[in-house]
């Protein structure tokens, strides 16, 4: 009886947004009188940072710190229509149409400046930090700050913009099943360690190295807590979770989070993030959706490693102490005993 | 209609004093009585450890104590760690660490870090590990917020030479 | 923990961007961290009644009579509601994007189809008292046989689950699976060198977000109704709302936006439309919040699913055909399984190129609790059947499990099973990356491979 070391990889890849798509959301964009940008959703953060990236990408596309970027979202009766939080679809989705509305919002903008500096709106740009400038001229400027008030008090202008982002449905061909399901897909490869104990079936995890391809990383502190979260998540439902443990025998489902079991933070494995980027043609400054692909690698990988540690395939999840077991004893069992 | 029961405690400094539900637990009390909502009601079974507060130094899970059982206690909560609008150097450990994603259990994370760095102003990773053992969290996968306790600690005052 | 390897991909990319790519704080955090972010439930309202569910106790029963007397009576009560108050009680929530028929009740009316089923709503003063009256309705019911397994199910004769659907299966456009037929795999097969036939399962596993499903109800006053919530999707469950209680949306107005996690597990409209039907019946405001107990085993899972995967390869690598059965199991009702089953359709084989594949979806009825949306719904157990098979193909024939992914990885212009060429695939550098991060060492021919057209 010993503690046996295996290794094992996987390799998956992820659609962005809502399976065939019809999904659309909505922003509208407006800057106060003092050059503050308001961006109205319905969408909803669940926890993934959503209200941070939509302020970052809006400010990206206007030209503004992100600071000055409010996000007002979650309420029916203010906020445009959007499908809502799932698929891997907030970032991409809700992200393009903030874009669009603040695309339009920042030409509004620029021909306020133009007009208060009597040149062409073509000929400006921003400076990022809250000034409008000619090309090549940095000294021909005006503030984004008092571009706002002539908007408002002077020319009678308001500096906001629609967006709506929708990639068409595709239904199914009937026979062959040709379709569209997504427009772009994030990728992933996992090689995991662990140690397993062939006397109680037990499984240390020793090691998780994530390679995850998302697009772009908007935000690449945010973007860690996702995936370092969803690769506990994988871990967890590779060992450990269900809440029918003898399925599809009913009984024995837990009701709490002693019965329901998860890895605590006294189970957590060696866990190593690495974010490659290849940007998508439709991706919000080229970004996917990695909220969903970043919890599902580990999973065979934990199991293939498994394998590789005392020769057992468990082919049913969770992969639990008694599932190895078992298959323990039976591969030990003399043929036909 | 269940008897209605006076509970005078001392929440996060402030002398408070009102009638709860004789039976209320006191996660129940903070809450709709004490307009406390930093502890969240996460499973009101014990199990999660969302409710978390501190009563007379100890950590405990108020969706297992009775209100009415805290009447002359000292209670601190995860609304009453900033000072001045400055922030417990915890919460900025948290906040500046990307400890939080949804939020919801952050804030009885920050309470068992809490009563740990209190009795132990430098923990090892260990010491923290079992510390926060009885909080659960989704979204973060833990280690985030086991280097946000221990950057608190790094960072605080009270630091043992 | 984490690191951004810019050496890939960087022709592809301009890294000029101001406000993106930037590590900012999150604008909610100081908010998580101080506790004052305000979720749903952070709300109190004056008068405010709690619903506690009456729920079948039953996998399956015929409801004889449901006797709601004594609860009424109970000290704290204000009202009990059945199915009779339901305006619309047969719904199902995608009807929004046209996926029906309505299969579930709202309340239950003539039949319990699962163990935890919603059939009496009970509405008091306190929690305690709901809980209490929940505990005095009387409902009669003629236990009937209940079909657990999928396989069992699907066999001729099985008792009917669910008789909104009239068969224990999702009935497709395309009968009684979503099919992806490319090439021919039977020729695939025949050239083979190898064929490997496994079945994979997995059980049905829980979002378990921090904080449990719910909503809070208040009456404005000129018959319109706020709705604080912590659905995923706020006109989402707005419109199913309206359908149910036969509500112009006008009169109904959904806040949220700031939820203590989802996972998918807040996407099914279960608490909604009661406790705003509650509301408008008692004129009083109404909280509906799911114990942990109710999250666990009440709400959705994961579904659990059977996938056989049966794959033809040849000695150098390449996997020639391959042929999928996947069935989801739905529990008794629709919700986003019929979805969430056609998804995993599309997503084999994978991110590998394979010219000839057959693949069959199916969406299983059984009595049990309807599962639905869950992070990587229709392709997390695909991937691990997926993934544990590619690893037994490579020990198969003898080759380095990363250096087979090598062989079949897809590449952009490929054509997949759902006739789509690929574009943007970044598989090959993944495995590249994780070969030099893991010291997992491949040969040099295939840390010189491209995910470019021709690499």
């Amino acid at each position: 009886m010993a503690i046996r070391r295996g290794r094992g990889v996987a390799a998956v890849n992820y659609p962005t947004g809502m399976n065939l798509g019809g999904d659309p959301s909505q922003a509208l964009v407006h800057s106060t009188p003092t050059g503050n940008f308001m961006v109205t959703l319905s969408s909803v953060d669940l926890g993934q940072g959503l209200k941070q990236i939509m302020a970052q990408i809006c400010a990206e596309t206007i030209g503004v710190p992100a600071e000055l970027v409010t996000i007002d979202t979650g309420d029916t009766d203010t906020g445009p229509h959007c499908m809502g939080t799932f698929a891997s679809r907030g970032t991409h989705r809700i992200g393009n149409a903030v874009i669009q509305a603040a695309t339009e919002a920042r030409q509004v903008m620029l021909e306020v400046a133009a007009e208060e500096l009597e040149v062409n709106a073509s000929d400006l740009e921003t400076d990022g930090t809250g000034n409008i400038h000619v090309k090549g001229a940095p000294q021909k400027a005006i503030s984004i700050f008092d571009t706002a008030l002539a908007a408002h008090f002077k020319r009678g202008r308001s500096i906001s913009g629609r967006g709506m982002f929708l990639v068409p449905r595709s239904y199914p061909e009937v026979e062959t099943g040709a379709m569209k399901p997504a427009t772009c897909y994030a990728h992933a490869c996992t090689v995991v360690e662990v140690d397993v104990d062939d006397e109680t079936g037990e499984v240390t995890v020793v090691s998780v190295k994530n390679v995850f391809e998302i697009g772009r990383a908007l935000n690449p502190r945010m973007v860690e807590q996702q995936l370092v979260g969803g690769s506990w998540m994988g871990l967890s439902h590779a060992l450990y979770e269900t809440t029918e443990p003898y399925y599809p025998n009913r009984e024995h489902g837990g009701t709490d989070f002693n019965q329901y079991l998860m890895p605590g933070p006294g189970d957590l494995a060696e866990t190593e993030i690495i974010v490659l980027e290849r940007p998508a043609a439709d991706g919000p400054y080229g970004a996917k959706g990695p909220g969903e692909m970043c919890a599902n690698p580990q999973i065979p990988a934990v199991a293939n490693a498994i394998f590789d540690a005392v020769g057992v395939r468990i082919d049913h999840l969770p992969i639990t102490p008694e599932r190895i077991l078992r298959a323990l004893r039976a591969q030990a069992a003399p043929a036909g005993a | 209609m269940a008897k209605k029961v006076p509970v005078q405690v001392t929440l996060n400094g402030e002398e408070r004093a009102e009638f709860v539900e004789s039976g209320a637990t006191l996660l129940n009390a903070l809450r709709g009585r004490f307009g406390d909502t930093s502890p969240k009601g996460g499973c009101h079974q014990g199990t999660c450890g969302a409710c978390s507060v501190i009563i007379d130094g100890e950590l405990k899970l108020s969706c297992l104590t009775l209100a009415e059982a805290c009447d002359g206690a000292e209670i601190v909560t995860t609304a009453g760690l900033a000072t001045n609008s400055a922030m417990h150097p915890l919460q900025r450990a948290f906040a500046e660490g990307f400890a939080a994603q949804c939020g919801f259990c952050t804030p009885g994370m920050i309470m068992a870090a809490k009563a740990l760095l209190d009795q132990k102003p430098d923990p090892t990773r260990e010491d923290v590990i079992e510390a926060l053992s009885g909080n659960i969290c989704r979204c973060t996968g833990y280690e985030p917020i086991i280097q946000a306790v221990l950057a608190a600690a790094a960072a605080s005052p009270h630091k043992a030479a | 923990m984490i690191r951004l390897a810019k050496e890939y991909f960087a022709d592809q990319r301009d890294d000029d961007l101001k406000q993106l790519g930037q590590a900012f704080h999150r604008s909610d955090v100081p908010g998580h961290v101080t506790g004052k972010t305000n979720y749903f439930a952070d709300r109190s309202f004056p008068g405010m009644l709690h619903l506690k569910m009456v729920r079948s106790p039953h996998h399956h029963a015929r409801i004889r009579s449901i006797d709601t007397s004594e609860a009424e009576k109970h000290p704290g009560v204000a009202r009990v509601l059945t199915h009779k108050d339901v305006p619309h009680n047969v719904y199902t929530i995608l009807i929004l994007i046209q996926i029906g028929p309505e299969d579930e009740q709202v309340l239950a009316a003539d039949k319990v189809r699962w163990k935890g089923e919603a059939v009496v709503a009970v509405l008091a003063d306190s929690e305690r008292a709901a809980q209490e009256a929940a505990a005095k309705v009387k409902v009669d019911y003629e236990v009937l046989p209940a079909v657990l397994d999928m396989e069992a199910a699907l066999k001729p004769g099985a008792p009917i689950v669910n008789e909104y659907h009239g068969q224990n299966y999702y009935r497709y456009d395309s009968g009684a699976c979503r099919k992806v037929r490319f090439g021919d795999v039977e020729k695939g097969f025949a050239e083979a060198d190898h064929i490997l036939e496994q079945t994979y399962r997995s059980s049905p596993i829980e979002q378990a977000p921090a904080e449990t499903t719910g909503c809070i109800v208040v009456p404005e006053g000129n018959d319109r109704f706020t709705c604080y919530t912590n659905t995923q999707a706020l006109f989402f469950s707005l419109d199913n709302t309206s359908i149910i209680l036969q509500m112009p949306g006008h009169k109904l107005r959904f806040v949220g936006g700031t939820v203590g996690g989802g996972f998918g597990g807040k996407v099914d409209v279960t608490t909604e439309p009661i406790a705003i039907l509650a509301s408008k019946l008692t004129g009083r405001p109404v909280s509906f919040i799911y114990s942990r107990e109710e999250e666990m085993q009440v709400s959705s899972p994961r579904a659990a699913e059977t996938i056989v995967i049966k794959d033809g390869v040849m000695n150098d690598g390449r996997i020639v055909a391959r042929y999928v059965k996947g069935y989801t199991d739905a529990g008794a009702y629709s919700r986003h399984s019929p979805y969430g089953a056609q998804k995993g359709a599309a997503h084999y084989p994978g991110p590998y190129t394979i010219e000839n594949v057959w693949a069959d979806t199916y969406c299983v009825y059984t009595n049990r609790t309807p599962s639905s949306a869950m992070r990587g719904f229709g392709v997390t157990i695909a991937d691990f059947a997926l993934e544990v098979q590619m690893d037994k193909l490579a020990r198969l024939i003898g080759m380095d499990p990363l250096e087979f992914r090598f062989i079949n990885a897809y590449r952009d212009g490929d054509m997949k099973a759902h006739r789509q060429p690929t574009e943007g695939a970044a598989l090959i550098e993944c495995m590249q990356e994780a070969s030099k991060a893991a010291n997992w060492p491949v040969a040099e021919k295939y840390l010189r491979m491209s995910s470019y057209k021709g690499g």
